[in-house]
């Protein structure tokens, strides 16, 4: 039971970290129709731009601050870089995203180098909230699930109860006619791709020093916030969410199982002598395997149902 | 941009990158090939500078066979045995007859795969590797070369030196092992079932888990498995992030085990432990600074005076006995020929700070003392130096003396 809660608190502060990557990255993708391939290193510049303010100014500015700047670096990405590439077509957007997140790599060892950095939770959150049974949790891990769910209540309520969000909602489905109606589209998906970035750098924020902040860590996270994206169903926010907590809690739980396949041959009575070359194979238990879980499960989808859970698009 | 500008500083890029890459004329270089990117990159870093010093030191000594310098060549493997074998080729096509590395034993497996076959291939060019801290057993045992030196305990030794520790340990009820998913992990998790099963019988191994290699960044699932078992104990051959993030996370979730490690003194492990690890990291080395001795002091102010910047210590003793066994046997074959110094090196003895050692010559394996010991507070007495500016280092519990590590061999050495 103990197990059981942790476990369970556990895979639903990184699912809701993960929701906060992908958000960005789906809203982007409905908008514009092109995965975003530097979204994860938009996560990275967030830890790293939190990690230097928070050097001069402490972490609470720089909370605020990490994200502004990201953000407004998406609005320069969005403005001078994609919609030139825009009118080549959508692969050449696409081999702009992807070459951008080498350029932002390679720019982040440059500046910070190659190592990790040393950006820690602020000694303010660095305390025990509470113990359950007898595992103390976190509080720093209760303060990345309020901003995750705060956020989440923001994103939904500005989407659709805010007249900004109703014409960014409309953009989406009827560029043509919002811009007949006098809106300024091109600027709604600047703003809607900079408030990806900065949704982006926020979990950057929040999930660099719970974890680590190291040049690789746009890699270590970009393919899994795209296993949520394409689960989830393309361009759909509910989907998003949910891919995102089933795939924190996959993640989190089969660290737990210590099954394999030779547990479930002795259940049905077949034994496989240790000698024999399958014993490797059928001996690897669930546990090890939990990396590959996500990528399983996105294959699985991609066979079965194509547009993902929510998604409305067939490609 | 005029072209008569542009031509000028095209040529004044073409000269300085020339003049970056420039042989030295009067020193023998030594490829450093790790992971100086990626996830092990702080470990990788750590690494470099300890060849630095011990560089610097042999030079300040006046060098070797008459004068000539060792000279370091960083070569990032991003920790990957593939990136590895790509970096050899180029560091052997530089001209380089001599490498080092250490984090990873599945790289230092290729890389000694890699080395014999270029040594075969081409006998006027070969090639010698100084292994620091890759300590997979197989290295000295099955896959042997010739070329190939370890100067840290094997994975073996080291193990046997911490379960007789352990078994000494009666309050030890129940172990649990967690290690990273490759060559060495594998090979920790086995020897530690097999050693601990034939010494305490009575303890019980209630977990035993392999986790992706660098990839792990949140370990409170596994904290959480652990904790439901009930296990006193953690048995893990990790290092770098891995053992940093590990007990960071069961710091966060309150879990009260004893670590016994191979790699608890660098990398961030005490900083990320702090004051919870009191009394309860235990690690196994070839040195520590608080061994004692004049030799160990000195090292270790001098790390710090030539590092000012960086939080880490000295750990490895292994890179400072590499180099100057390298610098002896040189002076011993009265030349720089990776062939005829490899050969001097065999059976070489060398005085270090925790006192004789010696190369094996049947699988070149260095024999020395082992240290297990614990962190604690540092106290200006018998812990005089503290790990990270953290305030705890690590007190000895138990030497092992050299002769008392020394494990059968199965290596058939095939010499040239």
């Amino acid at each position: 039971m103990e197990f059981f809660l942790v476990t369970l608190l556990n895979s639903l502060s990184y699912g809701l970290l993960l929701f906060m990557l992908s958000s960005g990255l789906t809203l982007i993708f409905s908008m514009m129709g092109v995965l975003n391939f530097a979204h994860a290193s938009f996560y990275m510049l967030g830890a790293y731009f939190a990690y230097q303010t928070g050097l001069y100014v402490g972490f609470w500015p720089a909370l605020f601050l990490a994200p502004l700047l990201v953000g407004a670096l998406g609005a320069l990405t969005e403005r001078y870089g994609l919609r030139t590439v825009h009118k080549f077509g959508h692969v050449a957007e696409l081999l702009f995203t992807f070459g951008l997140a080498y350029v932002i790599e390679e720019i982040v060892h440059l500046i910070w180098g190659r190592a990790p950095v040393d950006y820690r939770i602020p000694a303010g959150l660095d305390f025990t909230l509470f113990t359950l049974f007898t595992t103390q949790y976190p509080a720093y891990r209760a303060f990345m699930m309020l901003v995750s769910v705060g956020m989440l209540a923001a994103l939904y309520l500005g989407l659709t109860r805010t007249r900004i969000g109703l014409v960014i909602q409309a953009s989406l489905t009827h560029p043509d006619m919002v811009e007949a109606l006098g809106h300024n589209v091109p600027r709604v998906f600047m703003l809607v791709f900079a408030g990806g970035a900065a949704l982006a750098g926020l979990a950057g924020v929040i999930g660099g020093n719970a974890f680590i902040t190291e040049p690789g860590m746009a890699v270590a996270v970009g393919s899994i916030v795209f296993v949520v994206v394409v689960f989830g169903g393309m361009g759909s926010l509910t989907g998003a969410f949910i891919a995102s907590l089933i795939i924190g809690a996959l993640q989190t739980f089969s660290v737990a199982l210590d099954y394999s396949m030779l547990d479930l041959f002795a259940k049905i009575g077949v034994s496989v002598p240790p000698n024999s070359s399958w014993h490797g194979l059928w001996s690897i238990t669930i546990s090890q395997t939990a990396p590959v879980m996500p990528y399983l499960l996105m294959v699985l989808m991609l066979i079965v149902r194509p547009r993902g859970l929510m998604g409305t698009r067939e490609s | 941009m005029k072209p008569k500008y542009a031509l000028t500083l095209f040529i004044w890029m073409l000269m300085s990158s020339l003049a970056a890459t420039a042989p030295a004329q009067d020193s023998i270089k030594i490829a450093f090939i790790e992971g100086l990117s990626g996830p092990f990159a702080n470990v990788g870093e750590i690494g470099l500078r300890h060849y630095q010093i011990a560089t610097e030191a042999v030079s300040a000594r006046g060098g070797v066979l008459g004068g000539k310098k060792l000279e370091i060549v960083p070569f990032d493997s991003k920790t990957n045995p593939q990136e590895a074998l790509l970096v050899l080729r180029q560091a052997i096509d530089q001209g380089i007859r001599y490498i080092a590395q250490g984090n990873g034993s599945s790289v230092a497996l290729a890389l000694a795969d890699g080395v014999a076959k270029h040594n075969a291939r081409n006998p006027e060019k070969s090639v010698v590797f100084l292994n620091y801290a890759a300590v997979d057993p197989v290295l000295t045992n099955d896959k042997c070369t010739f070329w190939h030196f370890r100067f840290d305990a094997d994975g073996d030794m080291k193990m046997r030196a911490l379960t007789n520790y352990m078994a000494t340990q009666k309050g030890i009820k129940k172990v649990y092992l967690i290690n990273q998913d490759y060559s060495f992990g594998q090979a920790v998790a086995k020897s530690a079932r097999a050693m601990l099963n034939a010494k305490r019988p009575d303890v019980e191994i209630v977990g035993d888990d392999l986790h992706p290699l660098g990839r792990v960044k949140d370990f409170s699932p596994y904290v959480a498995k652990i904790k439901a078992t009930g296990a006193d104990s953690v048995i893990t051959g990790n290092w770098g992030n891995d053992l940093a993030l590990l007990v960071k996370a069961g710091k966060d979730a309150g879990l009260k085990v004893d670590y016994y490690t191979y790699y608890a003194g660098a990398a961030s492990v005490v900083t990320a432990i702090g004051d919870a690890g009191v009394g309860h990291v235990k690690q196994v080395t070839t040195w520590h600074a608080n061994i004692g001795g004049k030799g160990a002091a000195e090292h270790t102010v001098a790390y710090r005076a030539r590092f000012p910047d960086v939080r880490d210590d000295l750990y490895f003793s292994s890179v400072r006995v590499a180099i100057d066994a390298l610098a002896v046997a040189m002076e011993k074959a009265k030349s720089a020929d990776p062939a005829k110094v490899a050969g001097a090196m065999e059976g070489l003895k060398l005085e270090d700070d925790s006192g004789e050692v010696t190369i094996r010559a049947d699988n070149h394996q260095l024999i020395q003392p082992l240290y297990v010991s614990t962190l604690v507070h540092a106290n200006g007495k018998d812990v005089k130096f503290d790990v990270e500016k953290t305030g705890l280092g690590f007190r000895t519990d138990a030497r092992i003396e050299g002769k008392d590590t020394v494990m059968p061999t199965t290596c058939k050495m095939q010499r040239p």
